[in-house]
C-alpha cells in the first residue's frame, strides 16, 4: 500500500471514529447531564433525582418485579432449552432443524404482533390462573428463545456430548445426574451467556408488559416521566448500565469460548 | 557474497522479455530490516527464483518489484526504464498470488479478460485472446466455471492466465504452488515452466520450497536476512554451495569434523578438496552431500575406510536414504535404490566418501589457526 | 417447571423394545413443543383466525379491507418511509463504520470495543433510547441548549424530534450497530489479493471498487439493509415513548386499537393489522436469507 493511500485511509478512519464516537455517546451522556440537573440551568449539580428513586413506591415495585421476571425467565429458559436440545442432539437429531427453525422464529415475528395474539391469552390467564405480573414469563421466554437458543448450541457444540454422558452412563450415573453434574458444568460459560442476555433482554423490556396492562421497570419509568423527567431518566440511565455491565461481562468473558468451539466445527 | 554474477539466459528460446534490475533495494518494517540491499538483472526471458526461508525477504522484493509496496531506497527498472516511482497499476506487471486470488464473481473467462477490459483492449478482442490464453494453460473446458467450481490447481492456472493475458513485462509468482498438494504441485510446477518458455516473458518465481526452485529456473537466488546469499543456475548452486546456509537450506548436508591442512580437509582419514581454497589451517567441520557417501558391504573387494552399521533407511522413488551410524556420529548416504537394497537396516557396512569440493564451516568462538 | 425433560427421559432409558424406546424418546421433547405450542404457535393461530373473523364469529374478509382507512394506510406508508430512510442511513454509516473497523487490526482493543458496543447497542432502543434523545435534542436538551448559546437553533420550525424525522433519527442509533454486526463478516471475506490482482492488472482504486469490491459485497449489503428494514418496521417500543399519542407509524395504530374503544368495535383489524405486518417482515426476512446465501458463497 503506498504512503499517500494509507494516509487518505488514515484520515479516513479517524473522521468515521470521531463522528460515530460523538453520536453514540453525546446522547448517553446527556442523560447523566440531564438527571443531575438542579432545578433551574443555572442551579449547582444535584443528585436529588437519584436518590429520588427509592421514594416513589411504583418504581421501587417495578424494579424489584422486573429483577423477579428475569431471574425466573432465565430459570424456566434453562429448564426448557437445556435438556431439550442435549435430549434432541442425543436421540433425536431429526428434530433438530425444526427446534432450531421454531426457536429462531420470534426473530421474524414482530412482538408487536405476537402481542396482539397474546392478549386473548393472557386474558384468559387473567381470569382462569392468576393476576400476578410474574406470568409474564411467559411471554418473555418467546422473546429470549433465539438468543438462547444460539448462544447455548454454541456452548453444546464445544463439547462432546455423546461421549461425555456415555462415559457418565456407563459409570452408573441417572439422567438427572448426566444433566447437572455432567453437561452443566462443561457449559457454564455458555450457560452464563444465556442467562445474561436473558436478564438484559427482560429488564429492557416493554412491548409486551405495556400492551398486556402489566407495570415493569420499563412502563413504570415511561409513567414516571410524565411526574419528574428527571428521576425517570435517572432510572432509565442506572437500568441501562445494569443491563451494561451484564452485557460487558458477556462480551469479554464469553468469546474465547465460542471461538473454540467455532474452531473445533470448522476441523 | 553473491558468487555467480549474472549471466545471459541460457534458453534461446526465450523471445519477447525485458531485461528487470533490481539495484540495491532495501525495505524497512517498523524498524526491522526486511530487504538489505538486494540487487539482481534477469536478463530478457529469464525466470528466476528466488529462494529462501519465511521472513528472509524473498516476497518483500517481489512486491516491491510488482510496486505493492514503497522502496526504502533502490531502484527497479524494467527495460532500461526506471519504474520505482511508477505505481503498481502502471507497471505493466503480471501477478500469480499464493492463492485465493481469482474474483469469485466472474467466471474464468471473465477473470482472464478482466485485466484487458481495464487495458481498453476491444471485446472482440478480449474475448478471443481470452479463449486463448485459457486454451494455452489447458482450461478452455472450464472457461465458464467460477472459481469455487475449480480446484486449487485450475485457479492458479486461470490467475497465470489472468496475468499474461495482458501481455505484462514481466510476471510475478509469489509461491504459487504452495496451497496445493504434492501431486498438483509438480505437475503444475511443469506447466507454469512450460507457458513460460512458450511466451517468453520475464519472470520472477519466489518460492520456500528448493526442489521447486531447482526444478524450474534458470538461475536461483538463495536469500537470507533480506541478502542473496548466492545466485546461480540450479546446478552449481546445489552442488557448489556457496556458503554454509546455502548448503544446508539446499538439500541435505552431513555437518563432519574434520582438520584444514594444505588446501583440503581431512575427514576420518579422507582428503577432500575444498571450494575456499584460502581457508587456514586448523579444526573445521565439513558439509559432505549424501550424493557424495557410497557404501560397500563387509566383504566387498572395495572396502571403504569407514565402518558403521545400518540404522533406518528411506525410500525416495528411484533413490533411497540410508542413515549409517558411525558410533560417534550418523551419516546420510544417497543411492540408488537397487544399492541401497543390498544394504538393509541392522547390515555392517564399509562407507567411503567421494572426493568432491566441499564447503567447511567453522565455530566463529574457535580460536583462528593460522 | 424444574428439569422438566426429566420423567420422560428416565422413561426412555429402560432397555426395551425398539419401537417401544423410539416412541418414548418423543415424550422428551413434549414439554418444549407444549410450551411453542399455547405460546408461541397459539397466538399467532389467533392472530390468523382473527384477522378473518367478524365480531360474531363469522369469516369475512372486511377488517383487511378496513386497512384501507386513511390514517391507517398513512401509518404503512410512514412506517415504510422511517423503515427505508434508517435502513438506509443506518446501512451506509453502518458499513462505514465496519469498513473503518475491518482495515484495523483484526485481533485489535478497537475492534473487539466495537463489536462489543454494536452487540449492546443493537439491542437499544424503547423508553432509555427516547429518553437520552429528550436530554440531547429535546427544548431543554444539552445539544439544543449549547447549539442556542452559539446562536444556532435547530427547531426553527417547531420540534421535528417528536415526528418521523425524529423517529428516524432514533432508528438510526439502533439500526447502525445492527449493521457492524451482520455486515463485517462480508467485508471480513474481501481478500487483500483481489485489491492486489486489480492493480497488478492494471486497475485503479476506482476500478477495484466499481468492478470488484462492489459487486462482491451488494447482495450482502442489498441483504443486510433489508433485514435493518425489517427491524425498524418491527419496533415499538421507542416510538411509544417518543409519541405516545396518534397512529403514526403502523405499531403505534395497533397499540391504540388495543386499548382503545374503536379496538374493541373490530377487534380483528388489530389482527389484520399485525398478520400483514408479519407477512411483510417474514418476506423481507426470506429475502435477506437468499442474499446472504449468495454473499457466503463469493465471501467465506
Amino acid at each position: 500500500m503506498n504512503s499517500a493511500r494509507r494516509l487518505r485511509l488514515r484520515i479516513f478512519r479517524i473522521t468515521v471514529f470521531l463522528v460515530m464516537g460523538a453520536f453514540f455517546l453525546v446522547p448517553i451522556g446527556a442523560m447523566f447531564e440531564f438527571s443531575t440537573r438542579g432545578n433551574s440551568l443555572t442551579a449547582p449539580r444535584t443528585l436529588d433525582t437519584w436518590t429520588a428513586i427509592i421514594k416513589v413506591p411504583d418504581l421501587v415495585q417495578a424494579i424489584s418485579v422486573s429483577l423477579q421476571l428475569a431471574v425466573i425467565t432465565s430459570v424456566a429458559m434453562l429448564a426448557l432449552l437445556l435438556p431439550t436440545m442435549v435430549w434432541v442432539r442425543l436421540r433425536l437429531p431429526a428434530l433438530r432443524r425444526i427446534i432450531e427453525f421454531i426457536c429462531l422464529l420470534p426473530l421474524t415475528v414482530p412482538a408487536i404482533a405476537l402481542v396482539v395474539g397474546m392478549v386473548p391469552l393472557y386474558r384468559w390467564i387473567k381470569i382462569n390462573v392468576s393476576e400476578s405480573i410474574l406470568m409474564l414469563a411467559f411471554a418473555y421466554l418467546v422473546l429470549v428463545l433465539p438468543y438462547s437458543y444460539r448462544t447455548l448450541d454454541a456452548g453444546l457444540a464445544s463439547i462432546d456430548l455423546k461421549t461425555l454422558t456415555e462415559a457418565a452412563r456407563s459409570l452408573g450415573a441417572g439422567w438427572g445426574t448426566v444433566m447437572l453434574r455432567v453437561v452443566v458444568p462443561n457449559m457454564s460459560t455458555a450457560i452464563l451467556n444465556a442467562c445474561l442476555l436473558s436478564v438484559a433482554l427482560v429488564l429492557g423490556e416493554f412491548t409486551f408488559a405495556n400492551l398486556l396492562l402489566y407495570e415493569n421497570l420499563q412502563v413504570a419509568i415511561l409513567y414516571q416521566s410524565f411526574v419528574s423527567a428527571g428521576t425517570s431518566i435517572a432510572v432509565a440511565v442506572a437500568a441501562l448500565m445494569f443491563a451494561f455491565v451484564l452485557l460487558l461481562i458477556l462480551s469479554f468473558v464469553g468469546r474465547p469460548r465460542e471461538r473454540v468451539a467455532r474452531a473445533e466445527e470448522a476441523a | 557474497m553473491v558468487s555467480s554474477s549474472s549471466g545471459a539466459s541460457s534458453r534461446p528460446s526465450a523471445r519477447a522479455g525485458v531485461e528487470v534490475r533490481l539495484e540495491d533495494l532495501k525495505r524497512r518494517y517498523a524498524g526491522v530490516t526486511a530487504l538489505d540491499g538486494l540487487s539482481l538483472t534477469l536478463a530478457p526471458g529469464e525466470l528466476v527464483a528466488l529462494l529462501g526461508p519465511s521472513g528472509c525477504g524473498k516476497t518483500t522484493a517481489l512486491r516491491l518489484v510488482a510496486g505493492l509496496e514503497e522502496t526504502d531506497g533502490g531502484r527497479v527498472v524494467f527495460g532500461g526504464e526506471d519504474v520505482t516511482n511508477v505505481p503498481a497499476n502502471k507497471r505493466e506487471i503480471g501477478m500469480v498470488f499464493q492463492a485465493y486470488s481469482l474474483f469469485p464473481h466472474m467466471t474464468a473467462m471473465q477473470n482472464v479478460a478482466f485485466g484487458m477490459q481495464l487495458h481498453r483492449v476491444g471485446v472482440a478482442e478480449r474475448r478471443k485472446r481470452a479463449s486463448d490464453m485459457l486454451e494455452l494453460v489447458g482450461l478452455s473446458p472450464h472457461a465458464h466455471k467460477y472459481a469455487h467450481q475449480l480446484s486449487g490447481g485450475q485457479q492458479q492456472r486461470v490467475a497465470l492466465a489472468r496475468a499474461l493475458a495482458i501481455k505484462p513485462k514481466v510476471l510475478l509468482l509469489d509461491e504459487p504452488l504452495s496451497a496445493l498438494d504434492a501431486k498438483v504441485r509438480a505437475r503444475l510446477r511443469d506447466e507454469i515452466r512450460r507457458v513460460q518458455l512458450e511466451v517468453g516473458t520475464t519472470t520472477l518465481f519466489v518460492t520456500h520450497d528448493q526442489e521447486e526452485a531447482l526444478a524450474i529456473a534458470d538461475r536461483v537466488g538463495v536469500m537470507q536476512s533480506g541478502r542473496l546469499e548466492q545466485l546461480g543456475p540450479p546446478m552449481t548452486v546445489y552442488s557448489r554451495p556457496a556458503t554454509p546456509f546455502v548448503a544446508s537450506f539446499v538439500g541435505l548436508t552431513n555437518r563432519l569434523n574434520g582438520v584444514v591442512r594444505d588446501g583440503a580437509v581431512e575427514v576420518r582419514g579422507t582428503r577432500l578438496p575444498l571450494v575456499q581454497t584460502d581457508a587456514t589451517n586448523g579444526p573445521a567441520v565439513a558439509l559432505v552431500r549424501p550424493e557424495a557417501v557410497t557404501l560397500a558391504g563387509e566383504g566387498d573387494s572395495t572396502p571403504g575406510p569407514l565402518n558403521g552399521t545400518v540404522i533406518a533407511t528411506a525410500f525416495l522413488g528411484a533413490t533411497s536414504r540410508v542413515t549409517v551410524d558411525l558410533g560417534d556420529v550418523t551419516v546420510l548416504a544417497q543411492l540408488a535404490t537397487s544399492d541401497a537394497a543390498a544394504h538393509p537396516a541392522g547390515t555392517r557396512v564399509r562407507l567411503a566418501l567421494r572426493p568432491d569440493p566441499v564447503l567447511i564451516e567453522r565455530d566463529e568462538a574457535a580460536p583462528d589457526h593460522g | 417447571m424444574t428439569s422438566a425433560g426429566i420423567p420422560a427421559v428416565k422413561a426412555a432409558a429402560r432397555p426395551t423394545g425398539g419401537g417401544r424406546r423410539l416412541r418414548l424418546s418423543w415424550l422428551g421433547v413434549v414439554p418444549f413443543f407444549a410450551y411453542v405450542g399455547v405460546f408461541l404457535l397459539l397466538p399467532t393461530v389467533i392472530i390468523a383466525a382473527g384477522s378473518f373473523a367478524a365480531k360474531d364469529g363469522s369469516l369475512t374478509i372486511s377488517n383487511f379491507t378496513s386497512i384501507n382507512q386513511p390514517y391507517l394506510v398513512k401509518s404503512f406508508v410512514n412506517g415504510a418511509v422511517v423503515s427505508v430512510v434508517s435502513a438506509l442511513a443506518g446501512g451506509f454509516a453502518g458499513a462505514l463504520l465496519a469498513y473503518a473497523v475491518v482495515t484495523g487490526s483484526p485481533r485489535g482493543l478497537l475492534r473487539r470495543a466495537v463489536t462489543s458496543a454494536s452487540g449492546v447497542l443493537a439491542q437499544f432502543g424503547g423508553v432509555t433510547l427516547a429518553f437520552a434523545f429528550l436530554a440531547t435534542l429535546g427544548t431543554t436538551g444539552v445539544v439544543t441548549i449549547f447549539l442556542k448559546d452559539h446562536g444556532i437553533d435547530i427547531f426553527p420550525n417547531g420540534v421535528w424530534l417528536y415526528e418521523l424525522s425524529g423517529l428516524t433519527l432514533l432508528y438510526a442509533y439502533f439500526q447502525i450497530p445492527l449493521m457492524v454486526l451482520v455486515f463485517l463478516p462480508a467485508l471480513d471475506g474481501i481478500r487483500p489479493q483481489w485489491r492486489e490482482a486489480t492493480e497488478s492488472l492494471g486497475g485503479t482504486t476506482w476500478h477495484y471498487w466499481r468492478y470488484v469490491a462492489g459487486p462482491l459485497l451488494a447482495p450482502s449489503f442489498l441483504g443486510c439493509t433489508l433485514l435493518l428494514f425489517a427491524n425498524a418496521f418491527s419496533a415499538y417500543a421507542t416510538a411509544q415513548a417518543l409519541i405516545s399519542q396518534g397512529n403514526l407509524i403502523v405499531p403505534l395504530a395497533i397499540s391504540n386499537l388495543l386499548t382503545s374503544e374503536t379496538g374493541r368495535a373490530q377487534p380483528g383489524l388489530a389482527k389484520a393489522l399485525a398478520l400483514s405486518m408479519i407477512l411483510i417482515v417474514t418476506i423481507v426476512t426470506v429475502l435477506y436469507a437468499v442474499l446472504q446465501q449468495r454473499s457466503a458463497r463469493w465471501l467465506r
